[in-house]
């Protein structure tokens, strides 16, 4: 659906992109994960044909995005990082010049609006203008801007910064819906969110793609190793010991609060021992008062990329 | 052609929601009206020449107003990104904002029939001199609206985007007043480049071709330059 090559772009001496390639399948929902600056913006800019990469060249839906930028355009939903909404405007108002000028009419175009009203439930505030909306809610009018004239690709820039968590989640269960018949790319820089919402995650730093995998093979891929943090309360010493003698333990820090201590357990990745390590606790008649196994954080994995890079 | 109708459409309403327009509106009748009222010429010759020395002042300062909004707002809050990733081509935005600005300044006319009416209820006026003066006002109210235009596509700050487009405005206004400041080849060459040289024969009656070819390829270049403007933000 999406395929790009090689794709360079320099702000004045600054290079904002360096030979950056990849492929996204029909349906797929893909996510963009990077610091600021990485180039996630400039990507998305380059797809949806607002700025023209320096070299290199990019396919939507089977079209060149600059020979053929306007049959792209028609195939893109964009919601740009800054949400611009003509904020004078009522939600109705504004969706239908959107979806005017990409090219719906008549009945089709009436029917559309009421309906990505009702999907981004903006059902309160059809009459309303967009400046007197909250920013959660302005978010959603910028999805619904989006998906008004169905358009067969997504692309949401950063599309739950900055809205409380409780829209966030809807916001995130929209794009899971809308992943179902779109193909969606969505950028943030936060690692739970995108794993939790994309079936593939491109990582980008410095302009470059240093890493495209599935979330669940992401830190397993990297080296990293599988944490786990346990609350137990007894012996220190016979505890570590039976903790040591569990299966893919390779290291174990302790630190010590008091009554309970609590054990970090680091174990070879792709290994889910929590089962083997509470018995291993239980079993030898200590209470066990907390275990949880801790994802690696998108500032370890980075930290562990650009350290490889450095190698 | 339909997508400049939509964008003509947007812009329309834009401008008649915001209070500044109506602000604009009244100035502009208020002075036109004084200009027309004021002149020996309304009651000694029942024509509008009053109406129209004081128009083509006023329309120094109405091009870049009426025109200062329609790109810098975009780009300031970054809706310009949603028209430009639309299936719409340069030409079709450049053109749907201008008929626009053009349309609210035909409006703006339109309203100054009254005093034309006032002449037939009360006089003999001359009809073609009224026909005339009315399109040299509108024709070089369309110069001045496509050069904001233009000055318009340049910035994110419309206070910038106002002063450049007055310089501009008032050099191909004043380039011809400046008799006796330079050379006479200089300043013939400077009265061919004025629009002001072209627009007294309009208020005379006279329809000259010279002064319509001028004004309409002076449209033309800058709606042209407008259009470069907005393409070359796609390549900065």
């Amino acid at each position: 659906m999406i395929e790009a090559k090689n794709l360079n772009k320099y702000y004045g001496n600054f290079q904002a992109l360096k030979d950056v390639s990849f492929k996204v399948e029909k349906g797929e929902i893909v996510g963009f994960l990077g610091p600021n600056g990485a180039g996630k913006t400039t990507t998305m800019r380059i797809l949806t044909g607002f700025i023209p990469p320096d070299s290199g060249t990019a396919r939507v839906a089977g079209f060149d995005i600059q020979t053929q930028s306007i049959e792209v355009r028609r195939r893109i939903g964009y919601l740009p990082e800054s949400v611009p909404l003509y904020k004078e405007m009522t939600v109705t108002a504004f969706l239908r010049f959107l979806a005017t000028i990409r090219g719906m009419t008549g009945r089709r175009r009436e029917d559309r609006i009421k309906e990505v009203i009702h999907t981004c439930r903006l059902d309160e505030y059809p009459k309303t203008a967009i400046t007197k909306l909250s920013k959660g809610y302005r978010q959603l009018v910028g999805i619904a801007q989006a998906i008004i004239h169905e358009p067969e690709v997504l692309i949401l820039d950063e599309p739950t910064i900055g809205i409380d968590p409780r829209q966030v989640v809807h916001i995130r269960g929209l794009i899971q819906k809308l992943g179902q018949e779109h193909t969606v790319i969505l950028s943030s820089h936060i690692l739970p969110e995108v794993s939790m919402v994309c079936e593939r995650i491109i990582i980008m730093d410095q302009g470059k793609i240093v890493a495209v995998d599935r979330p669940k093979n992401l830190s397993a891929g990297l080296g990293g190793m599988q944490r786990y943090e346990i609350e137990a309360a007894g012996s220190k010493e016979k505890i570590l010991a039976r903790l040591k003698e569990v299966r893919g333990v390779v290291k174990i820090e302790v630190k010590d609060e008091g009554q309970t201590k609590r054990y970090l357990v680091e174990s070879q990745p792709g290994l889910d021992i929590r089962d083997e390590l509470s018995s291993a606790v239980k079993d030898g008649g200590f209470r066990l008062l907390g275990l949880k196994s801790q994802e690696m954080s998108l500032e370890d994995i980075f930290l562990r990329l650009t350290a490889k890079e450095k190698e | 052609m339909r997508n400049i109708v939509v964008i003509t459409g947007k812009e329309i309403r834009g401008y008649l929601d915001a209070p500044s327009f109506y602000i604009i509106i009244s100035v502009f009748l208020f002075i036109s009206g004084y200009g027309f009222g004021w002149s020996p010429a309304t009651f000694m010759e029942s024509s509008i020449q009053g109406f129209l020395e004081w128009g083509q002042l006023f329309l120094l300062f109405l091009g870049p107003a009426l025109t200062v909004r329609l790109f810098a707002e975009e780009e300031k809050l970054g809706t310009l990104e949603l028209l430009l990733t639309a299936p719409l081509r340069d030409v079709e935005i450049v053109l749907g904002k201008f008929m626009a600005a053009l349309g609210i300044f035909s409006l703006m006319l339109f309203l100054t029939f009254f005093y034309p009416l006032l002449l037939f209820g009360f006089g003999h006026p001359d009809f073609g001199p009224l026909f005339s003066g009315y399109l040299g006002l509108f024709l070089l109210g369309a110069v001045f609206l496509s050069i904001g235009l233009f000055t318009s596509s340049l910035t994110s700050n419309q206070i910038v985007a106002y002063i450049m487009g007055s310089a501009l405005v008032l050099f191909f206004w004043f380039i011809g007043q400046t008799e006796g400041l330079t050379g006479d080849q200089t300043f013939r060459i400077f009265q061919l480049v004025s629009v002001s040289t072209y627009f007294p024969a309009f208020g005379r009656g006279i329809i000259d071709s010279n002064g319509v070819i001028y004004y309409l390829s002076l449209v033309i270049v800058f709606l042209f330059l407008t259009l470069r403007s907005l393409e070359s933000r796609r390549w900065r």
